[in-house]
């Protein structure tokens, strides 16, 4: 019977296996699934205790005040901890991310919370030639303790500029962390971990993501840099799902298991540090890997992950290696074209099955109910 | 008063001056924006400025880094790309750095610091300091739209910045009148409900009384302020040579500056010996400098990958 190792999403775990296992391979403190927790609340938890913890902890943002409080994630924080240390801003995110890095030069812990990574674009200068470079440009006498919240949108017509999973941009630049947890037992760790880190860390928020619910133990730990997790131990596959699309390699692996394919499902975790050596570990005895990302695949994680996978095993034994990621267009609207952009569970076992047998087999799988993507029901 | 200002202004002016001299010998490892002319600016506001006070500014810093007491040894191994530099060799020229100074920064891509020195201030608020912020750039960066960003939520949270707009005239070599539609940047800062004056930055004295008359405004609580300095820039954009050549503007706009040079009109009111002693004295501690990032050693491999993050950087990220 395939074994999830996944800390989270606990009714797919007892779906699977009766019991929910816990993971061997991750810094993570081993769980107790006393408690569950949806991902928002978790970042709320998360927010609420370091702010709780240390006073120089500030959080801002458009809207992080307003009635909705960023689908949640920052509700009751102004009202616990003020409108100097909550807040939210003009729409200025040029200048409030060149202001969150003043903060961060002048001691403070600041956390900026953008409700779509779009927005990302338009602060782009600060966090590139600013954030990232700060303490090696200034020979280590500075330092800009920075957390960027971005949240990647889906589904319902988020449309062109609603939606785009921009992580690998900061990725490629030198002095940023970036985080893009799938789980809330990750996210609340990695969102202590980033507030705590001394360099600036990019948290990739999916909004599919804010429905997932699991285990998260109620004090406070860290998730590290670094470190990825094997949520499903298997031989014949390697699937990395990153963010959102975790979720889906999830799901794709019961597909699998279906047709006698074990796959081995691994969560990144963190894209930047990355943790090639759990990944390459892994494909040296699999042989394949199939990397899902919630984005493009050209100059993608994805790409990055393959590319290093590649030059440290090629040579070494076969491989076969492939990228799966958002279709190469602007993200459509009309939900015929929307379903066809973005990968999901079947698409990704029907990618990963033909990279197994070498071949392409012409499968897809039904889809199984208890399965079904999580859908979000509109409207926003 | 006069002796110690004549001992800055002479001190960044001659700095800068060797600069240039040693530039040509390819001994200087870093593209160097030249102030020369415009040191009153820096050493006026900078007057007015308590040491705990934080100061941002451009890639033409020198001036400002030295007006705020940044080492010149520090700055000219900088410059040579040495280990002893202010930044290890990391930075260059555009991005100086002097924490035990206030000075915090200065960015290569205009306007940029603005937004950060906007952010000090707001720490500074939240924890009740009695310290204020002044962010230095140029009539160019007043295009950007991180200005007006940063003028709005400065003045909407009542910060405590005063903001110096060194008005040289030029963004490289365009005419202000070339790229804004409103040359009034008094009238632009006070939209955002930022007040605004203008000063000749040919009068020393006046800088000086209007930055502190603005600073105590600032420091009081009344919020962020805004000052155009009108000043001029004598050599080329980058480069240590002058560049009428181009054709962009004429020698004769910069004669008049030059006629209006703040520098010997501080001279004229010292007497001779006192004058001759502050520029011997500089003209050692400049030679002590030179000859420091000459016998500085240039920064070993290790440093490549050092300071990336905290921790040491892994080999590919």
């Amino acid at each position: 019977m395939l074994q999830l190792t996944t800390p989270t999403r606990t009714d797919e775990c007892e779906k699977a296996s009766g019991v929910c296992q816990h993971p061997g391979k991750s810094d993570a403190p081993a769980l107790l699934a006393e408690r569950t927790l949806s991902y928002v609340e978790a970042i709320r938890e998360a927010t609420a205790q370091e702010m709780a913890r240390d006073a120089s902890v500030v959080l801002f943002g458009l809207d992080v005040d307003d009635p909705k409080a960023i689908q949640g994630t920052t509700k009751g924080l102004v009202e616990r901890f003020g409108p100097e240390r909550v807040f939210g801003t003009p729409l200025s995110e040029d200048a409030m991310t060149g202001a969150a890095i003043g903060m961060a030069l002048a001691g403070l812990r600041p956390i900026h919370v953008h409700i779509r990574m779009d927005f990302l674009l338009l602060a782009i200068n600060q966090l590139v030639n600013v954030a990232a470079k700060t303490r090696y440009m200034y020979g280590g006498r500075a330092s800009v303790p920075l957390v960027v919240r971005a949240m990647i949108g889906k589904s319902w017509g988020q449309g062109a500029q609603h939606s785009q999973g921009l992580h690998s941009y900061f990725m490629h630049v030198p002095g940023i962390k970036v985080a893009a947890p799938s789980t809330p037992h990750d996210a609340k760790g990695c969102l202590i971990a980033a507030i705590r880190d001394d360099d600036p860390v990019l948290f990739v928020d999916h909004r599919m993501c804010h429905f997932q619910t699991g285990p998260v133990p109620e004090a406070a730990y860290e998730v590290l840099p670094g470190k990825a997790r094997i949520t499903v131990p298997g031989d014949d596959i390697t699937i990395v799902g990153i963010s959102y699309m975790q979720t889906e390699c999830l799901r794709a692996a019961h597909y699998l298991s279906d047709v006698g394919v074990r796959a081995e499902v691994i969560d990144p975790i963190w894209l930047a540090p990355l943790d090639i050596d759990t990944i390459c570990d892994s494909v040296e005895r699999t042989g394949r890997l199939l990397v899902v990302d919630t984005a493009w695949t050209n100059c993608g994680a994805s790409a990055e992950i393959v590319a290093r996978v590649a030059e440290r095993l090629s040579g070494l034994r076969d491989l076969r290696l492939a990228r799966f990621g958002f279709a190469p267009t602007t993200c459509p609207t009309s939900p015929t074209l929307e379903e066809m952009f973005y990968p999901n569970a079947r698409t990704v076992a029907t990618q990963a099955r033909d990279l197994v047998e070498g071949r392409a087999m012409g499968w897809i799988p039904l889809e199984r109910p208890d399965l079904k993507s999580i859908e979000f029901k509109g409207p926003f | 008063m006069m002796t110690r200002l004549y001992r800055e202004l002479l001190k960044i002016r001659r700095a800068e001056e060797e600069v240039a001299r040693a530039y040509p010998t390819d001994r200087i490892k870093s593209p160097v924006h030249l102030s020369i002319g415009q040191e009153a600016v820096s050493v006026g506001i900078c007057w007015a400025l308590n040491p705990d006070d934080i100061v941002y500014g451009t890639y033409r810093g020198h001036a400002l880094y030295l007006a705020r007491g940044g080492d010149l040894r520090e700055m000219v191994a900088e410059l040579y790309g040495k280990l002893t530099g202010c930044t290890r060799g990391k930075g260059g020229s555009m991005h100086l750095i002097a924490p035990e100074r206030g000075v915090m920064g200065m960015s290569a891509v205009v306007g940029t610091t603005i937004a950060n020195a906007v952010g000090h201030a707001y720490a500074m608020k939240v924890r009740r300091q009695e310290a204020i912020v002044a962010s230095f750039f140029g009539d160019g960066a007043t295009e950007e739209g991180v200005f007006a960003e940063s003028l709005n939520f400065a003045a909407l949270k009542k910060l405590p910045v005063l903001f110096v707009c060194e008005n040289n005239g030029y963004a490289i070599h365009t005419a202000q009148a070339k790229r804004q539609g409103s040359l009034d940047l008094c009238a632009k800062a006070s939209a955002f409900g930022v007040p605004g004056r203008s000063i000749d930055g040919s009068d020393i004295e006046a800088i000086i009384s209007t930055a502190r008359e603005t600073v105590n405004e600032v420091r009081s609580g009344q919020g962020p302020r805004f000052l155009e300095v009108r000043t001029y820039r004598w050599r080329e954009h980058v480069g240590p040579n002058t560049d009428f050549a181009l054709g962009y503007r004429s020698e004769d706009e910069c004669s008049s500056w030059i006629a209006n040079d703040v520098l010997p009109r501080v001279a004229a009111r010292l007497d001779q010996d006192e004058r001759r002693a502050i520029e011997a004295e500089v003209e050692a501690e400049i030679a002590d400098a030179f000859a420091f990032a000459e016998a500085s050693p240039f920064p070993p491999a290790s440093e490549l990958v050092r300071d990336v993050y905290k921790e040491e950087a892994p080999c590919c990220n």
